[in-house]
């Protein structure tokens, strides 16, 4: 139980085995929105994981004295102090990128992934634990966000993190930007198609279908 | 600090149960308040560097505005100083108070801020005038060291839009640069060359009495209130004239020029 291997597997298992995004399906607003570039993808990321590890340690350290009637609210307080800061940091260090991330930090307060975090686990275990798994699961969502974040820049817009990969046609070169690649609907559809490639390979992740064509045993009830 | 036999108010306090309503309120409150100093903390001391950011983005979108006027670029360089941007009341001459530069569009879009000017008054042959205008200021330290104005009117053919660059003394011309012409080409439309547009640095708008005396003149400028007329091009000619001396009036940027005269800006 105790000892570094248990964390390690903390640390990983959300990685790919219980990603929040692809399995859980948690914060798919921002990763939608802010995954036209990969820069952007990146900040949101950072800020997304610096919030979700400091409140679940925060939240961790004080779990034995919150009040159950309070602690959504207290938790909730938390995380929104936490992403108030980053946003203010954001906006004094990194302001081209804040400004492109516009409102969608200050949404980290509402994604699921945080409050799933800190009300889930690091309300029952303490602090090195809750920060690791939080870590975790930030790193879990900065894959999936790094990783529609590049193929949308890439396609969209034949660069990555703004240099020039693919020599643009306009320019001389042979490859036409994807337009479709910079607009919400693409997130879609790469988010679905990477859900299906990690279902596929990984097949326990797979739900059961919940509404299908009643086999005929059922019927018979 | 607590004696081992008695615990002191601290501990006694964590040991209540959570959900006692002492401990809910106290926790509620802690949180509440440790939060908020968090909050302040980090607006109070990241303020000033997020302003210089705000500004920053603010100065580089007025000099990408000034950039696409042609010409001015070279000038604002050969000038050097900080450019601002400023909206003004034409009437009062002074800083508006209720427009700013992001509101202009929306206030020019209300009939109310527009002046209908009377057939003496026209001589831009504008027939009504907007209230507010956007103009930029070139600062050397505290005093303006140059004004750029954006001025239109009748052409010959369609409507003249333009850029007139005043210096300090707000008397001397430091160019003019056409923005959007229809006059005739290879006549009127001659405006837009460099040619006739270098002739308008250093020329005079008033006399020492303040008579504005500026003119396209006919054939070759013969005083330092006057530049070059374009030949075959008379009534694109005397439109510039017209414009520019509406503008410099009574009508157009008098009353604000007065006021960067005296200092105000």
């Amino acid at each position: 139980m105790a000892g570094r291997p248990h964390l390690l597997s903390i640390l990983t298992a959300p990685l790919l085995r219980e990603n929040p995004v692809t399995l859980q399906i948690l914060g798919l607003c921002s990763a939608l929105a802010v995954t036209t570039s990969l820069a952007t993808a990146l900040t949101m990321s950072a800020a997304l994981t610096v919030v979700v590890t400091l409140a679940a340690g925060i939240i961790s350290v004080i779990r034995r004295h919150i009040p159950d009637a309070i602690r959504l609210i207290v938790q909730i307080v938390i995380i929104a102090s936490l992403v108030i800061v980053i946003d203010q940091v954001l906006q004094a260090f990194f302001y081209e990128i804040s400004r492109a991330l516009s409102v969608y930090v200050a949404l980290i307060t509402t994604n699921c992934l945080v409050l799933g975090r800190t009300e889930s686990f690091a309300r029952s275990n303490p602090p090195i634990p809750a920060m690791t798994d939080a870590l975790g699961n930030g790193l879990g969502y900065s894959l999936i966000l790094v990783v529609i974040g590049a193929v949308r820049e890439l396609f969209g817009q034949g660069t990555l993190l703004g240099v020039g990969v693919l020599p643009l046609a306009e320019e001389g070169g042979w490859f036409t930007p994807l337009g479709l690649m910079l607009l919400p609907p693409s997130g879609f559809f790469l988010l679905g198609g990477l859900v299906w490639a990690i279902r596929s390979v990984r097949t326990e992740q797979a739900e059961a279908a919940e509404f299908g064509p009643a086999a005929p045993t059922e019927a018979a009830e | 600090m607590a004696k081992a036999d008695r615990p002191g108010p601290w501990r006694r306090f964590l040991a209540l149960p959570n959900d006692s309503r002492t401990k809910t309120i106290a926790v509620a409150f802690a949180v509440s308040a440790t939060c908020a100093i968090l909050v302040s903390a980090a607006t109070v001391y990241l303020r000033p560097i997020q302003t210089a950011n705000r500004a920053a983005e603010e100065q580089a979108r007025i000099e990408s505005l000034v950039r696409g006027i042609p010409g001015m670029s070279a000038l604002l360089e050969r000038s050097g100083g900080t450019l601002s941007t400023v909206v003004i009341d034409l009437d009062r001459g002074r800083a508006a108070e209720t427009v700013t530069p992001v509101t202009l569009e929306a206030a020019l879009a209300d009939p109310a801020n527009w002046t209908t000017l009377g057939p003496g008054e026209d001589l831009a042959g504008l027939g009504q005038r907007p209230d507010y205008a956007q103009v930029f200021l070139l600062r050397d330290g505290e005093d303006v060291s140059l004004v750029l104005l954006p001025i239109s009117g009748a052409g010959y053919n369609g409507r003249i839009d333009a850029a007139l660059a005043l210096t300090g003394d707000m008397n001397t011309i430091a160019g003019l640069s056409i923005t959007s012409q229809s006059e005739t080409p290879g006549l009127g439309a001659r405006i837009e060359e460099e040619a006739w547009l270098s002739d308008f640095p250093g020329t005079r708008t008033r006399d020492d009495s303040g008579t504005l005396r500026f003119t396209v003149a006919r054939g070759s400028a013969g005083s330092v209130y006057e530049v070059d007329g374009i030949t075959g091009a008379t009534r694109t000619s005397n439109a510039m004239t017209r414009i520019i001396r509406f503008w410099l009036g009574p009508d157009g940027y008098e009353p604000f020029l007065n006021a960067v005269r005296r200092g105000e800006f």
